[in-house]
């Protein structure tokens, strides 16, 4: 709605618009100020907002308490691996779902929809059960598997929407110009999908980082991502607020960076196309 | 330009996803429901091996006749239905305002947005510890500072408290939504209501809001579905006391803590069902939305 404005209302809507951003974000803020603050500032009565001695010790103390860097290691394997090996099973998918519809195609779809709303708590169980059959139980690879097929139809509903506005039309000019089928994916196709999967991938990265039911029932001291290691912290004995500030830092900054470039595909991802 | 051979080629490529996805819901659901109508203790000794005791629907008839069956159903609906309330509401207003011309519009919408990024089990330690926390917590401060008692959020009002937290992380993405929903709104309707003189509320009212139905729609199913099976939350804040043990949380004790594994699944399939409701209008929405 670009439409002429006074600049009186533009200041206002400014003012007001940046008063509730700042609300809204504030406990983040807020998490990251106290995790530079000593213990005792950081339960100061009244609180300190900016003028404090700041200090990195927090993050040293919680790297070396509790081994920050391997539930790091975990978390990027688990969200990496999971998102890429649905990646590679999805393109192929979506791929002839776009450009070789069948009268089945759409059923398909939604099928695979409905696997997503299947809620975990209900196989909680069976899972777990066949986690210790398989001796998958705490290992990076038993999660990879499990966020991998929780996000598998996201994956496939993204590619498919981002394939399907690549015209037909292209591919059968190069057709007519003589490529091969290898050509023909090789160098018309794959460097329009490109964007679309690169979207796909962050958000399902993102997605698999978050995820706190599976991360937290099926691991234990091994394969623990930083989901766990921050419920870790939720015990009331030791609970130490700059510490936990540096943990919780620690454990959302990576996922926030990424996430703030990932605004736009968020809509469609979670949405299965519904809202552009 | 389908030929056979690129059909036969198509199918191909979709049969690995398809067959993922088939294992992954039949087998473990076959599973549940298999456990469902057994007698299944393990610590008591039960195991698959043994054999496990048929009981028929006794499970069934177990969980919703347990004292905790109707309250968690309560503190279900509650809190998904408080949750849709806040942020839908709170997300209207936002998104019309981030629509708005102003200056640094882009790093608002990075603020607003940043609590989806929050990993659950990080977002409910904050408040409950920095926040809420009678003692120390942030509100604590604020309450003493205008005269107040600092309430305790997480036992006193653990509801509303759980509530609160949950709306902040869905906050973001209700509103995205329905910024993205009002962007695409033709703004020249907006205007003729204005010159035909249509005071405000009538334009939000017959206006804004009709074009913003299929979004509310859309936000509304997808959130349910992810805010019927919330979990991290409640581990972190009550472990399922003072009232917040919710339909998942209930199931999850069963299951895990007093490993009764029988009783849990048959309330695995009660969840099942009611999540397949709310499913299947969303997938009559989004499948309408295929054919366009």
């Amino acid at each position: 709605m670009a439409r002429a404005v006074t600049n009186n209302r533009k200041a206002f809507n400014t003012a007001l618009a940046w008063l509730v951003g700042l609300l809204i974000f504030f406990p983040i803020l807020w998490t990251v100020l106290t995790s530079f603050k000593t213990e005792a500032q950081a339960i100061n009565d009244p609180p300190l907002f900016l003028f404090f001695d700041w200090t990195l010790e927090n993050y040293s103390v919680v790297q070396e308490r509790s081994d920050y860097l391997r539930y790091l290691w975990n978390s990027v394997f688990i969200a990496g691996g999971s998102t890429l090996l649905g990646i590679v099973i999805a393109v192929p998918a979506a791929w002839s779902m776009a450009f070789v519809p069948s009268r089945r195609t759409k059923d398909v779809l939604l099928w695979m929809l409905s696997t997503k709303m299947l809620p975990a708590v209900g196989v909680l169980y069976p899972i777990y059960l066949l986690f210790i059959q398989l001796g998958l139980l705490d290992t990076r690879i038993g999660l990879t598997i499990v966020l991998m097929l929780i996000n598998l139809p996201i994956i496939v509903w993204m590619l498919y929407t981002y394939f399907r506005e690549i015209p037909a039309e292209i591919l059968e000019a190069a057709r007519m110009d003589g490529a091969s089928l290898r050509e023909e994916i090789l160098y018309v196709l794959t460097p329009m999908a490109v964007p679309g999967i690169a979207s796909t991938i962050l958000l399902n990265f993102i997605l698999a980082w978050n995820e706190a039911f599976w991360t937290l029932n099926l691991t234990a001291a091994n394969a623990a991502p930083l989901t766990a290691f921050i419920a870790s912290y939720s015990s009331p004995e030791g609970l130490f607020y700059a510490k936990l500030s540096a943990a919780s830092t620690m454990a959302i900054a990576p996922i926030l960076i990424l996430g703030w470039f990932s605004q736009k595909q968020l809509v469609r991802g979670l949405t299965f196309g519904a809202v552009k | 330009m389908a030929t056979q051979h690129s059909r036969t080629a198509a199918r191909f490529m979709m049969a690995p996803a398809v067959f993922l996805l088939l294992v992954w819901m039949l087998v473990p659901l076959t599973m549940t429901l298999f456990f469902s109508f057994k007698k299944y203790l393990p610590l008591r000794g039960d195991s698959m091996a043994n054999g496990l005791e048929w009981v028929g629907f006794a499970n069934y008839v177990r969980f919703v006749g347990s004292s905790s069956f109707w309250p968690s159903i309560q503190a279900t609906l509650i809190i998904v239905g408080g949750v849709l309330v806040v942020t839908i509401v709170l997300g209207v207003l936002l998104a019309m305002l981030l629509d708005q011309p102003m200056w640094g519009q882009g790093i608002v919408r990075i603020l607003v947005i940043a609590p989806f990024f929050v990993m659950p089990t990080v977002s409910a330690l904050v408040w409950k510890n920095m926040f809420m926390d009678p003692n120390n917590g942030l509100l604590a401060y604020l309450w003493k500072a205008f005269g107040g008692t600092p309430v305790e959020w997480l036992s006193q009002a653990a509801l509303p408290s759980l509530i609160m937290i949950v709306s902040w992380q869905w906050l973001p993405f209700a509103t995205l939504i329905l910024l993205t929903a009002i962007q695409s709104l033709d703004s020249e309707q907006l205007e003729a209501a204005e010159m035909d003189g249509a005071p405000v509320l009538a334009r939000f009212w017959f206006i804004i809001l009709p074009h913003l139905s299929r979004a509310i729609t859309i936000v509304i199913l997808i959130q349910t579905i992810f805010l019927l099976s919330i979990f991290a939350e409640i581990f972190v804040t009550t472990g399922g006391a003072f009232g917040t043990k919710t339909l998942t949380y209930l199931i999850f004790q069963r299951v895990l803590e007093s490993q009764n594994v029988g009783l849990g699944s048959a309330g695995g399939v009660y969840a099942i069902i009611l999540a397949n409701i709310v499913a299947l209008f969303l997938m009559r929405i989004v499948g309408k939305n295929l054919d366009a």
